[in-house]
């Protein structure tokens, strides 16, 4: 008989994520791959600066609370310390990832450093309050984007996959959502061969999400994920942008 | 006694922390510490350790984070601005109570200064250094022997209590060549249960964190903290008195300066005038006993300082301004010479001139 259970990996412990917000989802889907994999006692996971700043308390794995941004270079540091024994993953946002640390994730990629990187990406700064992210669309209304997004004063929106599949560095980077049950499969599927690449010593492995923020954007939780299809796929085209090992395969 | 050999200060680190059982080195090149990336570059591979030159000084000290997460020595090193850059690590550090060596051959500032030696960092190392209420312990080499043996006494403090120790050097100190016997190590064992090694499914998970967001969790661990730099100040402060037994002029001074001071007071000495140093080897914990001891004795002080007056500050409040303090110094990279300090001697209050 199956039984749908709690993956061991996930800690039974109250998430304090706001309700709708998909966070808890890509929690569930990172421990179970830990799970199927058999890593817990050797991953260590780098929580973030934002709304996912305290998943240390929630991932069963040792955790480092990393500052705004340095995920990349925190986990470098985990990571070479004990290459062989360690798996280590980094759990960020659009903010962090994109904005403040985009230094640390550009040349983690670019050497590409034999992590996994589990990439949130929802448009907006969750933990303080809903400001416009280095990820907002065109026209987004924020709290600090009050009239929407306007390209000609605050730029455009930073596609992370896209850019860091310029680099020869990197092993592995897709984009996936989370917004439907189709999708979370695939979803796992790719978090899952993220942590796959690392084990097996390929190198740089970055998975972005396509993640609802109902509270801050102001939406149910159902517009949000109606709002991750319509709005954020067709900006933010999901699918494999760079996969090192199969093309070389393909060869 | 086992062979010298003749070393730059910057190499003279670098080999001293491989002795000390760092395999571990991250930095950024910025003169003039550069030597030690370039000589940690050499030796890392050949020892199975890691040379890894990071994309800034904020994504280095963040890498020395992780290693030390681990339960590893580990170091990085630079100078002025990019320890200006590596602030934000140090108060995580700070936070997450890991150890960690860095190190800071100083040059001239504010902003990018110059390049040539200076002690203009003594606030920022000695006053935190960050955000937040947190020390460093901060080792002041004056001889290329130094900088490897306080390496080396870097690391031991560093891992006994938890935190980052400095060594706060300067351009003088990193680039000049003196002979140098490299120290002999004790393996000292430190508990490092707190490090994240994976669970091994066999403990509860290990969190290395500086968040508390409950007021009365992050008092706690503040006060914590500064009990433990309380015990650090008891125990750990080091000085060397230099002809204090009868003077009545006591000079204070760090690094080159003291070196400089030293010359001059023996020429002090010639024309009667009873000088003495006390050089702190530990400027936090600054040796505040031996100076309130020398107040007592002494008629006035003065510090010789390659700044505007900083350490000047800490021999006021150690003698409780029982005596007056005088300030002979030089900025921007310039080194004062034995006559100039000897004319500020001659100088001081109820000195030889007044």
């Amino acid at each position: 008989m199956m039984v749908f259970e709690r993956p061991h990996a996930l800690l039974d412990v109250p998430l304090h994520y706001c309700p709708g917000c998909t966070h808890g989802i890509v929690h569930r889907l990172v421990a179970e791959v830990i799970d199927e994999l058999g890593i817990e006692g050797r991953t260590i996971g780098v929580a973030p600066v934002g709304c996912a700043v305290m998943a240390y308390d929630y991932f069963a794995c040792d955790m480092v609370e990393a500052a705004h941004g340095r995920a990349p270079a925190v986990a470098t540091g985990l990571k070479r310390a004990d290459p062989e024994h360690n798996v280590v993953f980094t759990y960020q946002g659009d903010g962090d990832l994109a904005s403040i640390g985009t230094a640390e994730t550009v040349h983690a990629a670019a050497r590409n450093e034999n992590i996994t990187i589990i990439f949130i990406n929802n448009a907006i700064y969750g933990m303080t309050g809903g400001q416009m992210a280095p990820t907002s669309l065109p026209g987004q209304v924020t709290q600090t984007s009050p009239y929407g997004r306007d390209v000609k004063a605050c730029g455009y929106p930073v596609k992370i996959c896209e850019m860091l599949s310029t680099l020869d560095g990197p092993e592995y980077l897709e984009r996936v959502a989370v917004n439907n049950v189709k999708n979370v499969k695939a979803a796992k599927k790719a978090i899952k061969k993220a942590f796959e690449n690392q084990l097996a010593g390929k190198g740089f492995s970055l998975v972005e999400v396509l993640s609802a923020c109902p509270t801050n954007w102001g939406m149910t939780p159902e517009k949000a994920l109606e709002w991750v299809q319509d709005k954020m796929i067709p900006y933010y085209p999901l699918g494999v942008y760079k996969d090192r090992s199969a093309k070389e395969e393909a060869k | 006694m086992a062979d010298k050999v003749l070393m730059k200060g910057n190499e003279a680190i670098a080999e001293a922390a491989i002795m000390a059982g760092c395999r571990h080195y991250f930095g950024y090149p910025i003169t003039p510490q550069t030597e030690v990336a370039a000589y940690m570059a050499k030796r890392m591979p050949k020892i199975g350790g890691v040379f890894l030159q990071a994309e800034s000084e904020i994504a280095a000290i963040n890498m020395v984070y992780g290693v030390s997460s681990t339960g590893h020595r580990v170091m990085t090193s630079s100078s002025s601005p990019g320890i200006s850059l590596k602030s934000e690590g140090l108060s995580y550090l700070a936070g997450a109570d890991l150890p960690a060596l860095v190190v800071n051959v100083q040059r001239g500032g504010p902003g990018l200064g110059g390049i040539q030696p200076s002690q203009s960092d003594y606030f920022q190392a000695t006053k935190g250094g960050g955000h937040g209420d947190f020390r460093m312990i901060v080792l002041a080499p004056a001889s290329v022997q130094e900088m490897a043996d306080l390496t080396v006494k870097g690391f031991d403090l560093a891992d006994e209590y938890r935190m980052t120790a400095m060594i706060l050097a300067d351009g003088t100190m990193g680039q000049m060549m003196e002979p140098v016997e490299i120290p002999k190590i004790e393996k000292k064992e430190f508990d490092k249960s707190w490090a994240v090694t994976g669970t091994g499914m066999g403990r509860k998970h290990n969190i290395v964190n500086s968040l508390s967001l409950a007021p009365a969790e992050l008092e706690r661990q503040n006060f914590e903290r500064f009990q433990r730099y309380g015990r650090i100040q008891e125990k750990e402060a080091m000085w060397e008195e230099y002809r204090m037994e009868d003077a009545e002029y006591c000079l204070v001074a760090f690094g080159i300066a003291a070196r400089v001071t030293k010359a001059a007071i023996d020429e002090a000495r010639k024309k009667g005038i009873r000088a003495g140093m006390i050089r702190p080897i530990t400027l936090w914990p600054f040796p505040e006993k031996a100076l309130a001891a020398a107040a007592e004795k002494c008629v006035s002080f003065a510090t010789v300082e390659l700044n505007m007056g900083q350490m000047i500050d800490d021999v006021r409040l150690a003698i409780s301004c029982k005596r007056p303090v005088k300030l002979i110094h030089r900025a921007g990279g310039i080194i004062p010479s034995p006559e100039e300090v000897l004319r500020g001697i001659e100088n001081m209050e109820g000195g030889a001139e007044k």
